[in-house]
């Protein structure tokens, strides 16, 4: 169990009771005390260690926090630690199994999907929960997709091209 | 970027809900997709002493159609949830032109419709979509429920008026009294910017004859606003080229914009009256087609 107090004063405020949560983070049960305010984005890197989901912009705007909540992507700078107390997070942590790559990542690889790499796991969550809807995209649908998403270095060519050869290779895995 | 300390509850009904924002005393404030409220409380824009989170209550999620043609969308129904709604499509093509276009994927998986409405920012699209199909919402307080027009519910930027101790249960929409068509167009800056211009167009036909209208204009003037004289001038006969461009011009004189980073007061003016237009220009041609 982590504590968090520290993450946002040195000690909690005696009138705002610490809330004790537990959350499925990439298929382990974890627990925490946190305060009402703390948002996930912190919680997950800085109780939990998942650093993987980074913080950019902290107003909304970038999709770099994107975690898949219950299964759909949100923006972890944007919702309280609380609020997923009972639910399922995945992070970028979740993605891999333990000797393999997720295809998905297999993609961004081959196909160059990333240069510093600081939007990369967002997109990737992103990318994860959209071809679970929609297995065969058009490069249209997969612009559409991605566009709460932003990335500063690729000009996006790249990464649309890692979500198409993903798409083609968890389609190739579910025929066989 | 930390909010400042709160108090969060998380009720599992309504009653329980109210009963806290009536404690809260006027320092208590709803929490649904969060979408506006945590980028205010992040910003201490906002930083009430108690957030009563309602994502707990169950069955608030709906989007429905009553057997008489009124279409419902509770309070936590997402805009992705309309988004991807077959119903809309048929049912209210002004929300389905519109769904796609508020913010972008990610927020929409978490935003509520109610909690757009509630937030009255007069650059939010769904007030002026409400206002064009002529909604309501249904608001809980400890006296009580009652109905508020859309068009009533915004006081100014980011005020409505709602008691402090009022729920936002759902919004309403009343069945056609024809056809249904209608459209939204928004011109953005980018994907999932805020509208530089926003406009609604509503207009229910019987036997081609145009029997209601409604026009409502997001982003420019400190509200939403509702071109009530524009869509009046559609209504009891057909649409024609000569009340397609009255209705344009009228809904531009209705519009208050400024000049800002977005753009010129003139500039916003004429796309007003343009959209009107071009919204109108493409239901004409489809029920030419159809016809
Ligand atoms: C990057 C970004 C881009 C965006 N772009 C757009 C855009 O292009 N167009 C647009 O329209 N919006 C846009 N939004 C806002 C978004 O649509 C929000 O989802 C919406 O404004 C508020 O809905 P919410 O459910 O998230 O409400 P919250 O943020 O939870 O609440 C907003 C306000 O409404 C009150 N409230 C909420 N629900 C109720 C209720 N049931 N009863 C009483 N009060 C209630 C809250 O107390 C709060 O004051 C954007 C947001 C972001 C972060
Ligand atoms: S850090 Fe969360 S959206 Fe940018
Ligand atoms: S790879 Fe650098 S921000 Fe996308």
């Amino acid at each position: 169990m982590s504590s968090l107090y520290v993450e946002v004063s040195p000690e909690p405020a005696s009138d705002v009771p610490v809330r004790r949560v537990t959350i499925t983070v990439n298929g382990e049960p974890r627990t925490a005390d946190v305060e009402p305010r703390l948002l996930l984005a912190h919680l997950l890197r800085s109780g939990f260690g998942l650093t993987g989901t980074h913080t950019g912009c902290d107003t909304t705007n970038c999709g770099v926090c994107t975690v898949l909540f219950d299964g759909t992507p949100i923006k972890s700078c944007t919702m309280l630690a609380v609020q997923a107390d009972g639910h399922e997070v995945l992070t970028v942590e979740g993605l891999a199994g333990a000797s393999e790559l997720h295809p998905i990542q297999e993609a961004f690889k081959d196909e160059h999907g990333l240069q510093c790499g600081f939007c990369t796991p967002g997109m990737m969550l992103t990318a994860k929960a959209f071809l679970e809807d929609n297995p065969d995209p058009t490069e249209d649908e997969v612009r559409w997709a991605l566009s709460g998403n932003m990335c500063r270095c690729t000009g996006y060519q790249n990464i649309v091209k890692s979500v198409l050869a993903a798409a083609e290779m968890l389609r190739a895995k579910a025929g066989n | 970027m930390y909010p400042s300390r709160f108090q969060y509850e998380a009720p599992r009904s309504i009653e329980e809900a109210i009963a806290l924002l009536h404690k809260g005393g006027g320092e208590a404030k709803v929490l649904a997709g969060g979408q506006s409220l945590v980028p205010m409380l992040k910003l201490r824009f906002a930083s009430p002493e108690m957030l009563v989170d309602i994502n707990n209550i169950p069955d608030l999620d709906y989007l429905r159609v009553d057997s008489d043609g009124t279409l419902r969308i509770g309070a936590l129904c997402r805009h992705a949830d309309l988004e991807k709604s077959m119903v809309l499509e048929t049912h209210q093509p002004t929300m389905a032109a519109a769904a796609p276009l508020v913010s972008d994927p990610i927020v929409r998986n978490r935003g509520t419709l109610v909690g757009s409405l509630c937030h009255a920012d007069p650059q939010g699209d769904w007030a002026s979509v409400m206002v064009a199909v002529d909604g309501h919402i249904v608001a809980q307080g400890p006296k009580g429920r009652r109905s508020i027009p859309v068009s009533e519910l915004m006081k100014g930027p980011f005020q409505t008026v709602l008691a402090y101790d009022e729920l936002a249960i759902e919004a309403v929409v009343p069945a056609p009294k024809g056809v249904a068509a209608g459209g939204y167009l928004k011109l953005e800056r980018r994907v999932g910017d805020f509208a530089t211009v926003g406009v609604a167009v509503a207009i229910e036909t019987t036997d081609g004859s145009v029997v209601r209208a409604g026009i409502g204009l997001t982003g420019v003037g400190g509200s939403t606003i509702n071109a009530k004289d524009a869509a009046s001038a559609l209504v009891g006969a057909p649409l024609s080229a000569a009340s397609i461009a009255r209705a344009g011009e009228l809904a531009a004189q209705a519009a208050q914009p400024r000049s800002d980073h977005r753009g010129g007061a003139t500039y916003k003016r004429h796309i007003v009256s343009t959209f009107v237009a071009r919204i109108l220009n493409e239901v004409a041609e489809s029920k030419g087609k159809a016809a």
